[in-house]
């Protein structure tokens, strides 16, 4: 039992790992892409059918480019701060549900690595702990346009993660549970937290952005002011790593999205179609990624859309709009949940 | 006075109502603009598969035409050295010995005949300058190279290969 349990969550783990650097590896792709399309022009296609092969060429270039530590760096934090960067992104997706339960012969087996009962919780910490890694990075490097990229994350970092632990306090208000599988259950077929939560989502997927550090709030890296903001001194495989957990980042959150907001595996009619449960299984994970990739393309779509915020705009969003906002969400959702419970049950 | 562009504005400064203020609307227009060009007819020409064709009076490399029985026309006259305002031509003439009849026209040819490439601007002023009809610039594009002087094309490279006329008659 003990053996079989670990061997099922471990291949489960090398699964979701590959998959979400597969993920991340064609997130470069396809942002290219994207943006090409978007501005009348085809993107990269010369590697392979589409460019298929772009993100392999990317990453062996990454690995064969001159590795430079600048001599005024701390070494030690220099090299620490990219690793920081990609294993929190790595480990957040640890409590995301992939699907439901998966019966083959007696085994039942649950497509979601940790069911911990405080998932939001882990998460909340995870995110907060992925700004070390631009920050150490930014400082380590002894740059100025450097620290001043780190400072700007930290500080925009601890902004917005205010309102959206507010905005989650209003979505646990509704569900009443801090467990992201019994969250994602609870949404079965077309019940999604969306309906009930519309602000609170627009306020998630704002902070959303701003902790990816993703266009509009992109202020971290901000090309056209601090050349490459915290990552100005990295090089090679470094700043590969730090690109990487950019857009892992992304998948991470666009997962987190569709699974707190957008039912995650649930599907509309998923019951109603005479389905065998492996079935709805299969579908339903199918049905997640397609969520996923949805938001995954809006993030892109908003990159080629919106220019960057001014730093000012950017706090003044923050704790004087988003911030009420939020407060504003948590007790009108107070005061509706007691008012369809007193008078319409 | 009223400008004569007429294209003066009178811009209103009044501080963002609320809608403007909660940027959302303008956020939505502004995906709608880009999700319309994503779905755009895009208009690259994916030039090493696909080309597009010249225009009829492109005018490319230069090459020294041949008469109907293959004999060079050229008579090393200088009119396009002379008329050329990059002064990109020489040439040095000589005359034609007896036997060489079936391969030069006039009596006199071009012994050599040299354009520089990189002075060259392709402006065509030698091939209307010229009163045998010896040169034209129909060829394709000059191709990049290392070294300057092979920038430099001679005979080998600007007379136009023999053909034979009665095979192309047909």
């Amino acid at each position: 039992m003990e053996v079989a349990f670990i061997l099922e969550k471990l291949i489960l783990v090398v699964i979701i790992f590959v998959i979400t650097l597969v993920i991340a590896m064609y997130s470069t792709l396809a942002e290219r892409k994207i943006a090409g399309f978007m501005q009348d022009r085809y993107g990269p296609d010369r590697a392979g059918i589409f460019g298929l092969l772009q993100p392999l060429c990317d990453g062996g270039k990454f690995f064969f480019k001159e590795e430079i530590i600048p001599a005024g760096a701390h070494k030690t934090l220099f090299v620490i701060g990219p690793v920081i960067a990609i294993i929190t992104a790595c480990i957040s997706s640890a409590v995301i549900p992939w699907g439901q339960n998966l019966t083959i012969g007696d085994q039942v087996i649950t497509l979601q690595v940790a069911d911990v009962n405080i998932g939001v919780l882990y998460i909340f910490g995870v995110i907060a702990l992925g700004v070390y890694g631009i920050m150490l990075g930014g400082w380590a490097s002894n740059n100025k346009f450097s620290l001043m990229g780190a400072i700007r994350a930290a500080s925009q970092s601890i902004s917005y993660e205010i309102p959206m632990g507010l905005s989650l306090i209003a979505l646990l208000m509704v569900t009443g549970n801090l467990s992201i599988g019994d969250i994602v259950a609870n949404q079965s077929g077309f019940n999604w937290n969306i309906w009930v939560q519309p602000l609170g989502f627009l306020i998630f997927i704002v902070c959303a952005f701003a902790e990816c550090n993703r266009v509009p709030f992109d202020l971290p890296e901000c090309e056209t002011e601090l050349v490459g903001g915290y990552h100005t001194e990295y090089s090679s495989m470094k700043l590969g790593l730090y690109m990487f957990s950019e857009y892992i980042n992304m998948f991470v959150s666009s997962a987190l999205m569709a699974a707190l907001y957008f039912g995650g595996y649930n599907f509309p009619f998923m019951y109603d179609l005479g389905l065998s449960e492996n079935w709805i299984t299969i579908i339903g994970t199918l049905v997640f990624f397609l969520k996923i990739f949805g938001f995954i393309f809006f993030f892109m779509w908003i990159r080629w859309t919106l220019p960057r915020f001014r730093y000012d705009q950017l706090m003044n969003l923050g704790w004087k709009m988003l911030i009420p906002l939020a407060i504003a969400n948590i007790v009108l959702t107070g005061i509706i949940t007691i008012v369809v419970d007193t008078y319409f049950k | 006075m009223e400008s004569l562009s007429n294209r003066k504005k009178v811009i209103e400064q009044r501080p963002m109502n609320f809608w403007e203020r909660i940027y959302l609307p303008a956020i939505a227009r502004g995906l709608s603009i880009t999700i319309k060009h994503f779905f755009k007819k895009i208009p690259t020409v994916k030039y090493p598969e696909q080309i597009r064709p010249y225009s009829k009076n492109f005018r490319g490399q230069h090459s020294l035409k041949r008469d109907e029985l293959g004999r060079e026309r050229c008579t090393a006259c200088g009119l396009c050295a002379l008329s050329c305002p990059a002064e990109a031509i020489t040439m040095t003439s000589a005359e034609r010995k007896k036997g060489e009849e079936e391969l030069y026209r006039e009596e006199k040819y071009a012994s050599v005949y040299e354009i520089n490439m990189l002075r060259c601007i392709f402006c065509g002023l030698c091939e209307e300058a010229c009163p045998k009809e010896a040169i034209y610039l129909d060829g394709p594009h000059v191709t990049a190279d290392y070294l300057r002087k092979d920038f430099i094309y001679g005979k080998d490279k600007l007379v136009e290969p023999k053909f034979d006329i009665t095979k192309l008659a047909q």
